[in-house]
């Protein structure tokens, strides 16, 4: 069982609050890809990933970016059970997505970045410690179904 | 996954606008990757005062910023050019090389939080390619 301190959940609902999702969510998937590109492999569908400035400006990579980020809400919204909230999200990555966990990671990296910059200094190191364990759990819960 | 002219010239072009932040890049980036990484504090047991604002960590943080510039320098010749650095991290510290891959994603916030503007995707994977590189001579000698 993750337990939270009250100082954690707090910075985590304070996170949320400030993030909006249709920025957010589009970059830090759009980051993801052009930093790490093999993970385009799992985007075969959303047309041209040509280059950065494809990957920036294509609407599907934004629109998905923005259904992540709702993923993640509810995780937030669910803080005290994300290991069950995630237990259909993780069979779906693993059995129909085949996604390499290690993906998981990579995005969790882009969107902290997305979010430091957009904190700026206020995205203190306790914040991080606090945002980094939530991305922790939320990672480790949609590993949990896989075999 | 080797650094291509771009990918230098991202590096050194970033590292030109943010040298001036060198010291303060690098006490942040080492605070916050003790806090938010526990497991890395094993490495300084001996040092009294772990925590951020802390005089050492803010010393030391200003030593690895100093090396990151000096690899900026070297970029041409990695390997060779850190190999002494190299041999320090593998016979006298041994710090587990998985540790170079959590320092690099803490400086990389810590730009990503001051230069918002200065650090697109592209530029970001030019970094995070140089850093890659960057640790990967650091581990150079250890077997």
């Amino acid at each position: 069982m993750v337990v939270w301190t009250d100082q954690e959940r707090a910075c985590i609902q304070d996170i949320f609050s400030k993030l909006n999702y249709e920025v957010a969510g589009p970059k830090a998937l759009q980051r993801a890809l052009i930093v790490y590109p093999w993970t385009q492999r799992y985007f075969a569908s959303f047309g041209n990933l040509y280059n950065a400035e494809a990957i920036m400006s294509n609407p599907k990579v934004a629109a998905h970016g923005v259904v992540v980020l709702h993923g993640l809400d509810r995780a937030m919204k669910n803080m005290d059970d994300i290991k069950n909230t995630y237990a259909e999200l993780s069979v779906l990555h693993s059995e129909k997505l085949h996604v390499d966990p290690d993906n998981f990671r990579l995005l969790a990296d882009c969107l902290t970045i997305v979010i430091a910059a957009n904190m700026g200094t206020s995205f203190t190191a306790d914040v991080q410690a606090a945002w980094q364990k939530f991305l922790a759990v939320v990672v480790s819960a949609l590993r949990r179904q896989y075999h | 996954m080797s650094l291509s002219d771009k990918d230098k010239s991202a590096v050194k072009g970033l590292w030109a606008k943010i040298s001036p932040k060198a010291d303060e890049i690098g006490a942040e980036a080492f605070g916050r990757m003790l806090t938010v990484y526990p497991q890395t504090k094993t490495y300084f047991s001996h040092w009294a005062d772990l925590s951020p604002g802390g005089a050492q960590v803010k010393k030391h943080g200003k030593v690895i910023m100093a090396a990151v510039g000096d690899a900026v320098s070297k970029i041409d010749d990695l390997v060779g050019g850190l190999m002494a650095l190299s041999e320090l991290h593998a016979f006298k510290l041994r710090v587990d090389p998985a540790n170079f891959k959590i320092l690099a994603h803490n400086v990389i916030v810590v730009i990503g939080m001051l230069f918002p503007g200065d650090f697109s995707p592209e530029v970001h994977m030019s970094v995070d390619k140089f850093f890659q590189n960057l640790a990967l001579a650091l581990a150079e000698k250890y077997r």
